[in-house]
């Protein structure tokens, strides 16, 4: 892959501007991708790197500038011709039908209705070499709603090759696979890259960039800030061009654990939908101990954030806090039994989204005697709190009148820390504290929830990324199909290790133990 | 074509859309008056001064905008909280009957304790009423906005059976209508001479608590959140069952007080026809003033007056009083429409 100097361009952007009302979402952004490369969009949540890829895709139409596929231009808006002139797009989120099989979703929109049952043998024998030649293990009859969530995005990538995609956009792709499928990705875009495929890859994770990649774009804040050869780069420079300073290194010193605070013993909770619920799981939370939860997302990562965030009860087993079994429990339960409780999903879990920032501060106090008193509010009060976590947790906003949906996420996020944090918990239950943050805010919860565990709160992290699992936790527990794998010491496990565990193995015996 | 939603929209557009809004409702009632062969100037003329161009033309306004005030807020309360109660119309209904069945002599009291004790009683008849398809809902998942539709044309029919048999006025000629309320059950006149009652004053009064509950009250901040976000207030530990069935009594009662005032300040005795869907309305006057209680007050009026006013302008010109209700319905649709505008811009692309 040395010559990609002399390759040809395949596309080529120009001067790409699109504005979302004030907001610049892409900024006169231009560069070119050649025949046979993978480049690595890199940038922070809200950089544009979506926006930039859904012009180039037709979701979008470009205020400014243009865009050309093998020479010539590309008509804006409109992604059938992205389409049809080789453009194939791995979303974050599949765009598949459930109870149709493989080779019907990867044929599906290729063909007419009425011609779909003549073809059926020849599109199938299509899908099957074209699986076997690019590594893409999957069965084309099996049923997608069968399917895990690694092999749909094979389905995805699939169905890009069925269409003679030639250029293939993937927007973060490991965010949903062990690290042993991300390998196989690799691999995959590794043949399908010989074989004349150019590949850009959008990611927040540097050492896959550093992996996968041949050149780098970083994006920050819509302008494209920097453009480098993959080969003459290092993590730390990327970093620090896609956040725009130096980039501060979390501090991890050891702590010494504490007593039990909250233990589960063989507890197992009903699936809910496509909740995943929890089999026979057994789990302590330390005080002055961070507990990570690695796990594929969708695993029972849900369910058990929900069973300890008094959203669900056991349904058999036990759940015990300070040693005494617990008997009724909710929410409000957990919240006074002092479990701080950062959910997953800060926008329609967290915040009431046309609440001031106060009226959002005092959601869970607001019937503390401090707040309210005989059925009257005291928004005095209730301000003069909303004004101390603003000032304590750096939430950058307005005032405490300000609505929250004005605020960014890494500010939503800080006003929930400081919501949960202020009440002193004993335990904290931080499910994907940082997902969607920018770096700046990223560090700053990660400090937060260190802080508290100096403090001897029993920290229970749940993420995907399993980097950040491994940079936190003291102990790492894998989470697959709703059970759980014992406890790992910090350090005891690589990546690839806890990837096998993620992948469904090893319970079997852990089950007998149990 | 596709909306873009605007973070902030500025005080240009939170007023000048709605304010568009009022020209285009006020352009379209012109078009009907030309459409009905009219010279829409008179006829806009004609209904504003029988809307208020005098004094017996605004007291009218005032008394017509009394029930719709309690119905604006009985809707106003619980659309707040997500709660969709169609069912003021049978609320108002069982206001009504207990203000008969208390006020025709059955209880023998002065009225300064019989007026607050029939008032009291209506508005719990009224609450009955809407905690039913409240429950359900909570328990069953039932959808409330069939439940209490659907209530109201049992209200009506039940009424209809009451009129027809225990509560039919012996001395009412054959005539589907209750004895008339005594003296200490009636609500006096504001003033001497002027037909006006204490019911209105009582709205305003309710408007004002309703506004106070909301805003200072923990009450209304659990109705508001629970209102704005479900899944947030259940999250962050709100009894999310409790808050419901509470908007739901608070609901029902200002409901019941519409017909309760209808009947011991206006008519006097209960007959089929005593709304002309005054609990439909008050959807409209609910919206219209943003689900804000001191807007309904505002939006009632108005509302009250384009039908006061469409009656007398008929009365003297012949153009049908329906204007008023195609009028009321375009004015609806154009506010919706214009608050959706305020805040998105329409992009193309």
């Amino acid at each position: 892959m040395g010559g990609q100097a002399q390759a040809r361009a395949v596309l080529r952007l120009s001067g790409i501007t699109k504005r979302f009302g004030s907001l610049v979402a892409n900024d006169a952004i231009t560069f070119d991708l050649h025949e046979g490369e993978v480049i690595a969009l890199l940038g922070e949540n809200g950089a544009g790197k979506t926006t930039l890829m859904n012009i180039l895709f037709g979701h979008y139409s470009a205020d400014e500038g243009s865009v050309k596929l093998f020479g010539a231009p590309l008509p804006p808006g409109n992604p059938r011709a992205a389409l049809a002139a080789g453009v194939g797009m791995v979303h974050q989120h599949f765009t598949l039908a459930d109870n149709l099989t493989v080779t019907e979703n990867i044929t599906l929109g290729t063909e007419p209705l009425w011609r779909m049952g003549r073809s059926r043998a020849a599109a199938r024998k299509r899908v099957e070499d074209l699986s076997r030649d690019f590594g893409l293990a999957v069965h084309p009859d099996a049923r997608v709603g069968n399917l895990s969530v690694g092999e749909r995005q094979r389905v995805e990538i699939l169905k890009a090759l069925y269409r003679d995609a030639r250029i293939l956009i993937l927007d973060e792709p490991t965010a949903v696979l062990t690290p042993q499928e991300a390998d196989d990705l690799f691999a995959t875009l590794k043949k399908a890259v010989a074989r004349g495929m150019s590949v850009i890859f959008i990611s927040h994770k540097l050492h896959e960039v550093m992996a996968i990649s041949s050149r780098v774009l970083v994006l920050r804040h819509g302008k494209l800030v920097g453009e480098v050869r993959t080969a003459d780069t290092d993590k730390h420079q990327l970093a620090t061009m896609m956040v725009g300073a130096e980039v501060a290194e979390l501090e991890v010193r050891p702590h010494a654990p504490g007593p039990v605070l909250l233990a589960l013993k063989g507890v197992s909770t009903p699936a809910r939908g496509n909740v995943t619920g929890l089999r026979n799981v057994t789990l302590d939370l330390r005080a002055g101990q961070i507990t990570g939860l690695a796990g594929v997302s969708g695993n029972g990562q849900a369910a058990l954030a929900a069973l300890i965030g008094g959203l669900e009860l056991p349904d058999k087993g036990e759940m015990t806090l300070d040693g005494a079994s617990v008997e009724g429990w909710s929410p409000r339960q957990a919240v006074d039994a002092g479990v701080a409780r950062i959910p997953e999903d800060r926008h329609t879990t967290g915040t009431v989204a046309d609440f001031t920032l106060t009226e959002n501060a005092i959601l869970e106090s607001y019937g503390d005697a401090k707040f309210s008193r005989k059925g009257w509010m005291d928004w005095r009060a209730a301000e003069g709190f909303a004004q101390d976590i603003i000032a304590r947790y750096d939430v950058r906003c307005p005032g405490p009148a300000t609505r929250i949906r004005l605020l960014s996420g890494g500010n939503m996020q800080k006003l929930i820390l400081g919501r949960v944090l202020e009440r002193g918990p004993k335990i904290i239950l931080a499910n994907q504290p940082v997902r969607g943050l920018d770096i700046g805010a990223v560090t700053y919860v990660h400090q937060r929830l260190l802080q508290a565990r100096d403090e001897s709160a029993a920290v229970l992290l749940i993420s995907e990324d399993l980097d950040e699992v491994m940079a936190l936790s003291d102990v790492i527990h894998v989470i697959s199909e709703g059970r759980l794998s014992p406890g790992f010491a910090r350090g005891a496990m690589t990546p690839a290790q806890l990837g096998v565990w993620m992948a469904g193995h090893g319970f079997e015996r852990s089950d007998h133990a149990a | 074509m596709r909306l873009e939603p605007i973070a902030d929209p500025g005080l240009g557009r939170t007023l000048g859309f709605p304010a568009a809004a009022l020209a285009a409702t006020l352009a379209f009632a012109m078009a009907l008056a030309m459409a009905a062969g009219a010279d829409p100037l008179v006829v806009l003329g004609l209904m504003i001064k029988g809307a208020a161009g005098s004094k017996f033309a605004l007291l009218e306004t005032l008394n017509r905008a009394t029930p719709l005030i309690f119905t604006g807020l009985a809707v106003a309360v619980a659309f707040r909280a997500k709660l969709w109660n169609i069912g003021a119309e049978a609320q108002l209904y069982a206001g009504a009957i207990i203000a008969v069945l208390l006020g025709t002599g059955a209880v023998a009291l002065p009225w300064p304790l019989l007026l607050p004790l029939s008032a009291l009683a209506a508005a719990v008849a009224g609450s009955l009423v809407l905690l039913g398809p409240a429950t359900l809902k909570l328990r069953f998942g039932v959808d409330e906005v069939v439940t209490t539709l659907l209530f109201n044309f049992i209200m009506l029919l039940f009424v209809s059976y009451l009129l027809e048999g225990p509560m039919k006025d012996p001395a009412g000629m054959g005539w589907p209508k209750s004895q008339r309320l005594i003296a200490d059950a009636r609500l006096p006149r504001i003033a001497d001479g002027l037909r006006l009652h204490w019911g209105f004053l009582l709205a305003l009064i309710a408007a004002a608590g309703v506004w106070i509950v909301q805003t200072r009250t923990t009450l209304g901040y659990e109705m508001r959140a629970v209102g704005l976000n479900p899944t947030a207030a259940r999250f962050a530990g709100l009894p999310v069952g409790r808050i419901m069935i509470k908007t739901a009594l608070l609901s029902g009662g200002l409901a019941a007080l519409a017909g309760w005032s209808e009947v011991a300040g206006l008519k006097g005795s209960l007959t089929l026809d005593l709304s002309p869907g005054f609990g439909y309305t008050g959807i409209i006057v609910a919206m219209l003033a943003l689900l804000n209680p001191l807007g309904v007050v505002v939006s009632a009026l108005f509302v009250a007056g384009v039908f006061v006013g469409a009656d007398s302008m008929s009365r003297a010109i012949g153009v049908p009083t329906y204007i008023a209700d195609a009028l009321l319905a375009a004015s609806l649709l154009f506010m919706v429409l214009a608050l959706l505008l305020a805040r998105v811009r329409v992009r193309r692309g």
